[in-house]
């Protein structure tokens, strides 16, 4: 077989060279992403620069050039004569931070409001985590329990002439305080309402279909600012003599419906996604109408309309900075009052301020949609491929 | 069968009436009525109550009284003895103004951010993302408090004011730039513009009929871009340039002549326009990854070049994702400009809500709050329906 082979045959592989170095590792990501072609590199450039001197002045002002400590003004104020340049006065923020986190709130009664705060952060934490335990009695925990400990432990109880609590006024709340107030309240009142309002919309019955659309539509249309308005300078008027309402209140009950609405619309988009074949298998198993919707309709729709539920929840704690407008302390309000305090007042106060509640709204909101993403991807029980 | 249909006949025997769903359903629809009816009844006792004891005459009369105060931006004609009627007619064009103005500022800059956030240049879209999630993050009202402060306390006084071609100024008086004032003759320009338009429209309607019938183009866009820009510089030329600008010049401690735009209103555009440009830049990305490549592929198959593949095959199917969620932050838009009350722009909440503190007439104010905010929303939204239906897909 093998006595004379005229021409060879290859047994093994050659060695494999490695790719060229200008393809891999970070030249050759640099070459794809950033200097693909001529166009592409004035880019890069363009955008290294743009970036540089946004975040360059940004860095210097807000680290670099900040002033950390001091115990009024002088710590933030160029001496005359000096040529220095002095950034952000984060020494203003924390002489100020009890009043941003608890506003005017008596400070021997401080501790009330740590311990709300310290429950809902232990509440929540839990809930929001998927893999823990117990998430029923979490659920009812958070929903009924607490609010009723915490109604009591901010506003202070009494029972008959036994001080148990002292009774700590509204008007003396502020700050983070009054926005977390605001928001926890609006978005845990607004579902249930809006899922309500959704229902009703799509519901058959012609009175209870037109009450819902035009309860929807008016809220819609009109800005919060007037709704805010109207809670605190024509509800008055609906009420009989002598009754009335705690401003807080008045706010939370405007903040509440205008937010429902926008929830029903989201959850309306959800429900007209769910196949009729759903409710009518629904029906042919013999449910009525709540249990057919509670166990049937309303979990798949919900879970389709999560984005939308979320961004309605992160515009609704944005949009609790416009009781600003209307006289309330919320964190922005408290901020801008006590930027005009004389004591500190220097060329950078004010920028330093708005920053400081930049930067806690972005905590707030960015978590909320990352929060968002995460449960999104994880209760993605394919339906898409 | 026949047994069958007399079972079919029976079951209505068996049916209670609270087990009717039709009975049920006028039951609960009656109550609703009567709950409603109820509550109307007696907020309206109350507020009747209320005021009379208060002492406040209802009805729109107040209307007609004279307003007493100045506002700083008016487009129409408006003194301090103009009547309440007039000040919120003021406030009710600044703020279209600010809508309208702003509503071209967001979606120009948020179509660039959105197109950016998609580039192959990881520069660019990361630099497009930080500033997605860095704006839309930060509550509106921050952002205006925020460039209005700005505007007061960064920008230089009017002797050292910031300058740019030498006459345009910028310091914490407003923006002052070159006023262009036109003579009489500068009518035959004006002409010749709306000459031009029309000109356009027509040429453009033609184009597309002949295309349809024959397959050949014809350049509509270019020639009507020449019309329009060509046809009133010939009215210009001919009469002789009869426009002259008003200079801003500086006499004391501030600038006079030219035209200025008021620090709250720069404040106020600036906000309102990066705020909603950032969610346009998402629902632009979002539109254009909507499209499947294989559009794009099919498009460089029939050999067309990546310019006409965008302008001719995405774009249009991205639009059609894009309106619907453009028309509601429009609308956002419209109704966030009533953020102005916070920094006292002369919008119709702001001077409403003067009104409403010199006369007291809560309910009278708010409601005309609420007629013009919804008869906006129902407008705009009733025009993006229009233009989404003509957009929409015509399928068989």
């Amino acid at each position: 077989m093998s006595q004379t082979s005229t021409f060879q045959i290859r047994t093994e592989e050659a060695p494999r060279l490695p790719a060229p170095v200008s393809t891999t590792g970070l030249i050759g990501w640099m070459r794809q992403n950033l200097f693909s072609s001529a166009g592409n590199t004035i880019l890069t450039i363009f955008g290294i620069l743009l970036a540089y001197s946004i975040f360059a002045p940004l860095i210097q002002f807000a680290l670099i050039d900040a002033v950390w400590s001091g115990d009024n003004r002088d710590a933030c104020v160029v001496p005359d004569g000096s040529t220095e340049t002095v950034g952000a006065c984060w020494a203003f923020v924390k002489a100020y931070f009890p009043q941003f986190i608890y506003g005017r709130y008596p400070t021997e009664e401080i501790y009330r409001v740590n311990i709300v705060y310290a429950m809902f952060a232990g509440l929540l934490i839990p809930m929001a985590i998927p893999s823990v335990p117990f998430k029923k009695l979490n659920a009812v925990l958070l929903l009924i329990v607490f609010p009723i400990i915490a109604y009591y432990l901010l506003t202070g109880l009494v029972i008959g002439s036994d001080v148990i609590l002292p009774i700590v006024e509204t008007p003396f709340w502020g700050g983070l305080l009054v926005t977390l107030v605001i928001a926890v309240t609006g978005i845990t009142a607004s579902l249930p309402l809006g899922i309500l309002f959704a229902l009703g919309r799509r519901s058959d019955m012609p009175i209870v279909k037109l009450v819902s659309v035009i309860f929807i539509e008016f809220w819609r249309g009109v800005p919060l600012i007037t709704v805010l308005f109207m809670s605190s300078v024509m509800l008055p008027l609906f009420l009989p003599e002598g009754v009335t309402f705690d401003r807080l209140l008045r706010v939370l009950i405007g903040v509440t419906l205008f937010s429902a609405a926008y929830m029903a619309e989201v959850v309306r988009g959800g429900l007209q996604a769910i196949p009729k074949g759903q409710y009518e298998g629904a029906m042919a198993l013999g449910l009525r109408f709540w249990p057919m919707m509670g166990l049937i309709i309303l979990p798949q729709a919900l879970k389709l309309v999560i984005p939308g539920i979320v961004n309605t929840f992160i515009g609704l704690f944005k949009d609790t900075t416009l009781v600003m407008i209307v006289g309330m302390f919320d964190l922005l309000g408290q901020i801008q009052t006590s930027t005009s305090d004389p004591n500190w007042a220097s060329p950078t106060t004010g920028v330093t301020g708005y920053l400081f509640a930049a930067m806690i709204f972005f905590c707030f909101c960015f978590g909320m949609s990352r929060y968002s993403i995460f449960i999104e991807k994880k209760l993605h029980t394919g339906h898409k491929r | 069968m026949t047994t069958r249909d007399t079972e079919v006949a029976q079951p209505e025997a068996r049916t209670s009436l609270i087990n009717d769903p039709q009975a049920r359903a006028i039951f609960f629809q009656v109550l609703l009525v009567a709950v409603l009816v109820f509550a109307g009844y007696v907020i309206v006792t109350n507020t009747v109550a209320n005021l009379q004891r208060q002492n406040i005459a209802s009805g729109y009369g107040f209307l007609e009284n004279i307003a007493g105060f100045g506002i700083s931006l008016t487009l129409i004609d408006y003194s301090e003895t103009s009547s309440y009627g007039r000040a919120i007619l003021v406030g009710l064009l600044n703020t279209v103004l600010v809508a309208v103005v702003g509503v071209v500022l967001a979606s120009t800059l948020g179509f660039i951010i959105g197109v950016a956030r998609l580039s192959k240049n990881w520069v660019i879209s990361k630099l497009a993302y930080c500033y997605v999630e860095a704006i839309r993050n930060v509550p509106l009202l921050l952002q205006i408090v925020f460039w209005y402060f700005l505007l007061l306390n960064a920008v230089p006084s009017a002797r050292n004011s910031m300058e740019a071609f030498g006459s345009v100024f910028l310091n914490n008086r407003g923006l002052f730039m070159p006023k262009p004032v036109f003579g009489p003759e500068a009518v035959l320009a004006l002409g010749a513009l709306i000459v031009a338009v029309v000109a356009s429209i027509v040429i453009k309607i033609w184009a597309s009929r002949r295309q349809m019938a024959t397959g050949q183009q014809f350049p509509s866009g270019l020639t009507a871009l020449g019309l329009i820009v060509l046809l009133p510089l010939a009215g210009l030329v001919v009469t002789g340039f009869p426009v002259t600008f008003d200079y801003p010049v500086l006499k004391g401690f501030n600038f006079v002549g030219g035209q200025r735009l008021i620090p709250e209103m720069i404040a106020l555009i600036t906000a309102l326009s990066i705020y909603t440009s950032s969610f346009i830049a998402e629902i632009v990305r979002a539109g254009i990854q909507a499209v499947s490549h294989g559009q794009t592929e099919a498009a460089h198959a029939l050999g067309l070049r990546h310019g006409p593949t965008l302008r001719l095959v995405i774009i249009p199917q991205a639009m059609r994702v894009i309106i619907p969620p453009l028309t509601s932050q429009y609308l956002n838009l419209t109704k966030n400009s009533s953020l102005a009350v916070a920094i006292a722009f002369p919008d119709l909440v702001s001077l409403g809500g003067t009104v409403l503190n010199q006369t007291g007439q809560a309910i009278e104010v708010i409601s005309i709050w609420m007629l013009v905010y919804l008869s906006l929303s129902l407008i705009t939204s009733a025009f993006m329906n229009w233009y989404n239906q003509k957009m929409a897909l015509v399928e068989r």
